[in-house]
């Protein structure tokens, strides 16, 4: 698939997943593979603590107002690609939204000092979900408003995420008539428009995440009707610097890195170190081969893992490698988008 | 390789490690283990906080105690390593071949509290009313901040059960895990929401009292929800009138006992720059408010493969094969075993540089953290083969949090 077409599917897209898997990440590689193919794009951010900015080379967490990342010309060229059109961003707590929401309804003056009070926290526990949806529902307004061509949605934990998209069923339930309940049933019609809306999930080819992963896109799709993208899989091991795609090709020892599936005997590790100029020692051959064996079992304990992500769920994969670094920045983006993009060309159109 | 190659080095020690001579010094864990009474264990989504407080839960029953661990993750993830069918609300013994005990909970915080209620009301009139009223029902599910206070909560009433000599609380998985000890605050600070207060008074005091804002946030409330729900929280806060100072007592209560010896703070983090940088923070407010750290642990750290300063290994800087190498492969005139054999050490020796670039990145992100939390000790839990999500891998990675080789 075309990477404009795939960044133009829907205008929302809300990255979902467990902690840790990177969830930040892919909304910043995403949105910086959408402008570099000219895609207006707009990252959302619901906590408002996230690393967007540092992954974008600037300091500091994101405003309500939004700040622009990138742009046609900018210095990131180098680190992250050129881009063709502009990556905004901007925060969107759900006190951001409540407060917004009071002040279009003529309560601007008080707004804030209601919710210093803390009368606010009374208010949304005594109507559960309102905040969601009221977060939910500003989403729906930049979509309606076109604010960008696509609108990534940085999302938190899944279990937030799931309750955060569910409340808007209880809120049918619970609020039967004034502008609170067409609100709901607005952002009920949004989130059930593939055109308007879709949710990306991101996981790692490990056990816990992989049974996660699983579970919540049945869920989201049974219990809220909503278009599910693929399944981004991140933090692919490489072995021996080859690449691995989601579905295993160019696949570890034996296949492309030229190494046998078998590992080479001390005689044969040193005669190859010899004719690539270093003098190995026995022990420094024990060594090279516990390293070895200890990434390939790590690489074939990921196989298994995303063999077991295809049986537990029948959508597409797109794999991810591994980027090694301890800190997130410019060029690790630049790097995991253009791997985004390789990697969605190789998907099926549907 | 003979048999008694180095191979199962990077394994642990090994259960004897635990029983070994006197003269040996117990691990900063296996201290812990022994000296106190609460441990928590706090880290920020992702970093394996339950499997470590699983692991610690499990080295507490190795080493004779009666351990119970409390677990708060929606994931259940604790009753499938335990190979418990599901955890309830209640301690559940986990069977096994160890001198002590080990229990497990999972918290559910709507039966936590709806148990509170019922323990502390004056009369079973202001529990049912109570129970049954909309916003208490909402508040025990859903309030951020509900989960958290219920967690210390529970872990009070098992510090004061005889049956266990210790508890392991896993922390909820807040992405901001400060929220954990705010929380109870929070949730005292709600019940004793002083508009409602206000508003229950019936006497023209209210009118003077309650801001012209306030009176007119209400109204419009009433407008875009319904006035039901303001009718809700005020019989709410009147049914509640007397429980509040229980609530606020008891949280206090927790707090000199997260303040004192019997508590131990254990942060876990992985060799990630977002899960340090969480874990930074929180140990900085932990400073801050005066708790501290008492042990970092840091999960996951890729094990080391580390040849001697003699190796020719050790002097590869990470641009191998630099041209020169390649320039003098392709120059000699060699068969195709021999290129298998080039291209199999090149592989082989690119892989180990990759780790060693990976160790070298940990290392520099573990510095940093080791710092602010100075004196406590840093103990690495490795990257094992497998993942860990069986009773199998939790005894694992106990083994490296009491190995003395930290």
């Amino acid at each position: 698939m075309d990477a404009v077409e795939f960044s133009r599917q829907a205008r929302v897209v809300i990255v979902a997943g467990k902690g840790g898997v990177g969830k930040t990440t892919i909304t910043a590689a995403f949105a910086n593979m959408a402008a570099a193919k000219g895609v207006d794009t707009l990252i959302v951010e619901l906590d408002g603590k996230s690393a967007i900015p540092a992954d974008f080379g600037l300091e500091g967490t994101l405003d309500y107002e939004e700040v622009v990342l990138r742009e046609p010309g900018d210095s990131l060229s180098a680190q992250m690609g050129e881009c063709k059109a502009r990556v905004r961003a901007r925060r969107l707590t759900p006190d951001d939204a409540l407060i917004e929401y009071l002040a279009d309804h003529g309560m601007a003056r008080i707004s804030k000092r209601l919710a210093s009070s803390g009368v606010l926290d009374v208010v949304a526990t005594a109507i559960p979900g309102i905040r969601d949806i009221l977060v939910l529902g500003k989403i729906k307004q930049l979509d309606l408003l076109q604010s960008a061509d696509l609108i990534v949605v940085d999302a938190p934990a899944t279990g937030h995420t799931m309750g955060a998209l569910s409340s808007a069923f209880g809120l049918m339930d619970a609020v039967q008539v004034g502008p609170i309940r067409l609100q709901t049933s607005e952002v009920i019609e949004f989130l059930g428009d593939p055109k308007r809306c879709e949710v990306l999930l991101v996981t790692l080819a490990e056990e816990t995440p992989v049974n996660e992963v699983a579970e919540a896109a049945f869920e989201l799709e049974d219990k809220i009707g909503i278009k599910l993208g693929p399944v981004i899989v991140n933090c692919l091991l490489p072995v021996c610097g080859v690449e691995l795609d989601a579905d295993g090709e160019a696949a570890g020892p034996g296949n492309t890195s030229g190494l046998s599936m078998k590992l080479p005997s001390s005689s044969a590790l040193q005669k190859g170190g010899a004719l690539m100029g270093l003098k190995l020692s026995s022990a420094d051959c024990d060594l090279l081969s516990n390293a070895m064996e200890f990434e390939t079992t790590r690489h074939a304990l990921q196989q298994r893992q995303l063999a077991r992500l295809s049986e537990l769920l029948p959508l597409p994969q797109v794999g991810l490698p591994l980027y090694p670094t301890s800190k997130m920045d410019p060029a690790g983006i630049g790097f995991l988008s253009s791997k985004l993009e390789e990697a969605i060309a190789k998907m099926e159109p549907r | 390789m003979s048999p008694s190659s180095p191979k199962s080095s990077r394994k642990s020690a090994g259960p004897e490690a635990q029983n070994g001579d006197a003269r040996q010094t117990a691990s900063p864990i296996a201290e812990m283990i022994h000296s106190k009474k609460v441990i928590i264990c706090c880290g920020s989504g992702g970093v394996g906080k339950t499997t470590v407080s699983a692991a610690l839960a499990l080295s507490a029953a190795k080493a004779g105690k009666r351990v119970c661990v409390v677990t708060i993750d929606p994931a259940r993830r604790l009753a499938d390593a335990f190979g418990l069918e599901a955890l309830e609300n209640q301690p559940r013994s986990v069977a096994g071949d160890w001198p002590g005990e080990l229990w497990a909970l999972m918290l559910d915080t709507k039966v936590t509290f709806d148990d509170l209620i019922n323990r502390h009301s004056a009369n079973e009139a202001q529990a049912q009313a109570i129970l049954n009223n909309k916003l208490y029902r909402n508040l025990s599910g859903a309030l951020s901040g509900t989960q958290e206070y219920m967690a210390m909560e529970k872990l009070y009433e098992l510090y004061n059960d005889e049956r266990f000599d210790l508890v392991v609380v896993d922390t909820p998985p807040t992405r901001n895990a400060i929220d954990f000890l705010e929380a109870p605050k929070r949730l005292a600070n709600f019940l004793e929401n002083k508009i409602f207060r206000l508003l229950m008074m019936p006497t023209r005091a209210y009118l003077r009292a309650v801001s012209l804002a306030t009176r007119t946030f209400l109204r419009t409330i009433s407008k875009v929800v319904g006035a039901e729900v303001v009718t809700d929280a005020v019989e709410f806060f009147h049914a509640f009138e007397g429980l509040e100072e229980g609530f606020r007592q008891r949280a206090h209560r927790v707090e000199s006992l997260f303040g004192s010896d019997e508590t131990a703070f254990i942060l876990a983090t992985a060799p990630k720059s977002e899960a340090i940088d969480e874990a930074m923070f929180f140990a900085k407010r932990l400073l801050e408010i005066g708790l501290g750290v008492d042990a970092l642990i840091v999960n996951r750290v890729h094990p080391k493969f580390d040849p001697g300063p003699k190796s020719v290994l050790a002097g590869l800087d990470a641009t191998w094969p630099n041209t020169d190498g390649e320039r003098d492969l392709a120059a000699s005139k060699i068969d195709a075993k021999g290129h298998r054999e080039a291209s199999d050490a090149k592989a082989m020796i690119s892989n180990w540089l990759a780790i060693r670039a990976q160790n070298h990145a940990e290392e520099e992100l573990l510095a940093v953290i080791t710092k602010v939390v100075d004196p406590a000790p840093v103990v690495k839990v490795p990257l094992l083969q497998e993942d860990v999500h069986d009773l199998a891998g939790i005894e694992l990675v106990a083994e490296h949090l009491v190995d003395t080789q930290t």
